[in-house]
């Protein structure tokens, strides 16, 4: 009997090697996903071997084309955020991130609604992004080294610039602007393990305040223990203050968000590693509603911009020149982008305007926040 | 000559003497009573008076409609309710022939249509005339079956043409005009929980018993094959399996073959559910004397006829309970699929939360969604109580 099984067990290993090696792309071992990605880069030198070693993403140059073909983007959004990504009643996608895939959408076909939407969890966005199942993430996700390095991602233009931030009871804090100092003793409610926990310790320590952490294993837990009163603050990224903040707290106008930043959270749209062009497409519709807003163009008066003789507009809107055609698209994407969307401006105030959360370094460079475009020439 | 009436002795009979037998029978009987009656009102009381008072119901009848079906187009919604019909038709037809093995199904479908009629009615939802023509619909197919010819053979074919039918009402064709396909992705809400259910059951069932047989063959690779998978299967959680359906098949498959993530999602739990029906099954098979099968060979009947005839229905009866029990617990394991990314009735209601105008709902949302999943296996294994009666699971 156990020499059957030895036999048995040795054969299933030598099939499953087998299988392996039959199913592992041929080059470097290893199996972690960047393997994905080099495969990828190694087709695009030698063109011949492209069907049966690279898995769908990106060939380079071809996203742009596969989405084209197809008719419609496929992109990766949160399902369950608000402000940012979810589904309203009527059952349609809404939120800050989800208006940009309509934008991208809107540019490619002159449709918004041409997007398949794909609701993702945070463990399997990155992934989803890599094996190509989506075409552009757009997903509050932070652009930090690792994932722009080790995850073969490309992140796009920052499309929020979040950070964390502490919000704390009127009573206490008068002056938003006053820094940490009115804290000094207070009770600071935050989630344990995460780097919120640490970038508060920092810059308690940096501004010579004391202060006691209440630590708490869930953000919900620590909003609700807030509410409370079991401490005198609250830390998490702004945008979740704000939003959740609205969605827990029993009272959301006797509180105050100061305006320290904490920790930076650069937020944008990604795509896979090694297709410029169709990264290029994705980059500068974002910079073209950024542009439109700096010039005062909105959805409501783009057409009369038309007849504009500001060369600037001119190119932004297609009117002249060849630049939509040089990314390969239209000459006009920029404008049917502001004609069906809106620029950044408008996106931003109508998905976040509800929540009250002030422009402030997502205002235009002209306000003295940090969007800024390069130059449309 | 006057009959004197005697009244049966008041605490004999009659809910007075029960609660005397049941509640107050003892000193600490009638302690224990007071204790837990307070207990439930200090838990209730408040319970009720923040579902009168505080709560916003609101969020649930704005987004009802999400709930049910998710994303699934609005103008496309006739093809649930005919599919809802359908089911209405098809357990009165079951009801009507098979009798008392359908009663408890065709009692639930009837009471819950009538009630939702009722339920809708009163909120003024116009939704109530669905309901009502579902309730017709299994009350007038009841009549027909009791006196349609061939009739069990004609139900049963039904039920086997209904499956693969829903599948092609809700997910349409581009070959039909008035059928056009509507994209798995929009599939959501309890639509998607149940069909994921379904599928994921009525589909492993073959593939378990064809594995519990294999288990049991001589043939060693057959043998050793099933051991094997049936083994790894149970080894490894159902979010593996689901991440492995979701990420890692399409990396197998060729480019421009890309199932559905719906579809995935239903292979993932076919896959799985095989495994624990294939031991069920087995455990039917081996409670199975050995004497019918010397019976059945003492009849001339070949291996496969015997199995087929003989030992699998009585081995299939045998494991009723065991196989609703999965069902069920199928129907709670898919709330799984959120983290592939489809939106079963579970995260609908996260998605819900995130409204801007419902903020802060979550406990009316949460309870929603904990009557949806309670009443259904209330539904499930009321049914399937019958069920297990009329088959005389247990005692015959």
């Amino acid at each position: 009997m156990n020499r059957k099984l030895f036999a048995l067990f040795s054969l299933l290993v030598i099939v499953s090697v087998a299988l392996a090696a039959c199913g592992a792309p041929p080059p470097s071992g290893g199996g972690a996903p960047v393997t994905v990605k080099e495969t990828v880069i190694v087709t695009v030198e030698v063109p011949g071997e492209a069907p049966t070693a690279a898995p769908p993403p990106a060939a380079g140059g071809e996203r742009l084309k596969t989405v084209l073909d197809r008719g419609k983007v496929i992109c990766g959004v949160h399902g369950s955020f608000q402000g940012f990504g979810f589904v309203d009643s009527a059952g349609a996608w809404s939120g800050f991130d989800v208006e940009f895939c309509r934008a991208w959408a809107a540019a490619l076909f002159n449709d918004a609604n041409a997007v398949e939407f794909r609701g993702l969890s945070a463990q399997a966005r990155f992934t989803a992004v890599q094996t190509g199942e989506v075409d552009v993430l757009s997903r509050n996700s932070t652009w930090t080294w690792t994932r722009d390095a080790e995850l073969g991602l490309t992140f796009g233009p920052v499309t929020f610039y979040d950070g964390q931030a502490i919000m704390a009871k009127k009573e206490i804090v008068t002056d938003a602007a006053g820094g940490l100092k009115a804290l000094e003793g207070a009770q600071v409610c935050v989630q344990s393990g995460t780097t919120t926990e640490l970038n508060l310790a920092d810059q308690f320590r940096a501004a010579g305040v004391s202060y006691e952490p209440v630590v708490f294993e869930d953000q919900t837990a620590a909003f609700q223990a807030y509410d409370e009163g079991r401490c005198d603050a609250i830390t998490s990224d702004r945008s979740q203050l704000a939003t959740q903040g609205q969605a827990v707290l029993k009272n959301f106008a006797d509180h105050v968000i100061l305006d320290v930043v904490m920790s930076k959270e650069p937020l944008g749209p990604a795509v896979a590693q090694g297709d410029d062009k169709w990264a290029d497409a994705v980059h500068w519709v974002v910079y073209g509603m950024i542009q439109a807003e700096e010039l005062g163009i909105t959805s409501a008066n783009v057409d009369s911009f038309l007849t504009s003789e500001d060369p600037v507009v001119r190119r932004l809107l297609g009117v002249e020149g060849e630049l939509g055609a040089k990314l390969g698209l239209s000459n006009d994407f920029i404008y049917r982008v502001i004609k069906l969307v809106g620029n950044y401006g408008e996106v931003y105030e109508r998905n976040l305007g509800p929540f009250n959360l002030a422009r402030g370094q997502n205002d235009l460079w002209t306000n003295g926040g940090l969007m800024y475009a390069p130059p449309f020439r | 000559m006057t009959t004197v009436e005697i009244k049966p002795p008041i605490l004999v009979v009659g809910p007075l003497a029960w609660l005397r037998k049941n509640l107050f029978s003892t000193w600490y009987n009638a302690l224990f009573t007071f204790v837990a009656l307070w207990a439930l009102y200090s838990f209730l009381q408040p319970a009720l008076l923040w579902s009168q008072t505080e709560a916003r119901w609101g969020v649930i009848e704005a987004n009802l409609t999400l709930f049910m079906i998710g994303q699934y187009p609005r103008e496309q919604l006739w093809r649930v309710w005919l599919v809802i019909y359908l089911l209405a038709g098809l357990i009165g037809l079951s009801w009507g022939v098979w009798k008392d093995a359908a009663r408890g199904f065709a009692v639930i479908g009837l009471g819950a249509g009538a009630a939702f009629a009722l339920l809708c009615f009163f909120f003024g939802w116009e939704s109530w005339s669905h309901w009502l023509i579902a309730c017709t619909t299994l009350l007038i197919l009841y009549l027909v079956g009791r006196y349609l010819p061939y009739a069990s053979f004609l139900t049963t074919v039904c039920w086997i043409l209904y499956f693969p039918g829903v599948f092609l009402l809700i997910a349409g064709s581009a070959r039909i005009a008035s059928l056009p396909p509507v994209e798995m992705g929009a599939w959501g809400g309890l639509l998607l929980t149940l069909l994921l259910t379904i599928v994921g059951n009525f589909g492993s069932l073959p593939l378990g018993v064809l594995l519990a047989l294999g288990r049991r063959s001589k043939l060693p690779i057959v043998k050793y094959f099933c051991i094997g998978y049936i083994e790894i299967i149970r080894g490894v959680p159902l979010v593996t399996i689901l991440y492995m359906a979701d990420i890692l098949l399409p990396l197998f498959l060729p480019v421009d073959v890309r199932p559905d993530r719906v579809l995935r999602a239903m292979m993932g739990f076919i896959l799985f559910e095989a495994a624990y029906q294939a031991e069920n099954v087995r455990g039917g098979l081996q409670s199975i004397n050995r004497g019918q099968y010397e019976a059945a060979q003492a009849l001339g009947l070949s291996g496969t006829l015997s199995t087929v005839l003989i030992i699998l229905p009585q081995a299939l009866r045998a494991v009723v309970p065991a196989l609703f029990n999965s069902f069920i617990s199928l129907f709670k394991d898919t709330s799984l699929v959120a983290i592939i990314g489809l939106f079963d009735v579970l995260r609908i209601g996260r998605s819900v939360l995130a409204q801007s105008e419902w903020l802060g709902t979550h406990r009316e949302v949460f309870l929603f969604a904990f009557f949806i999943y309670w009443g259904f296996n209330l539904a499930f294994t009321y049914g399937s109580r019958r069920v297990e009666e009329a088959l005389g699971v247990g005692k015959r």
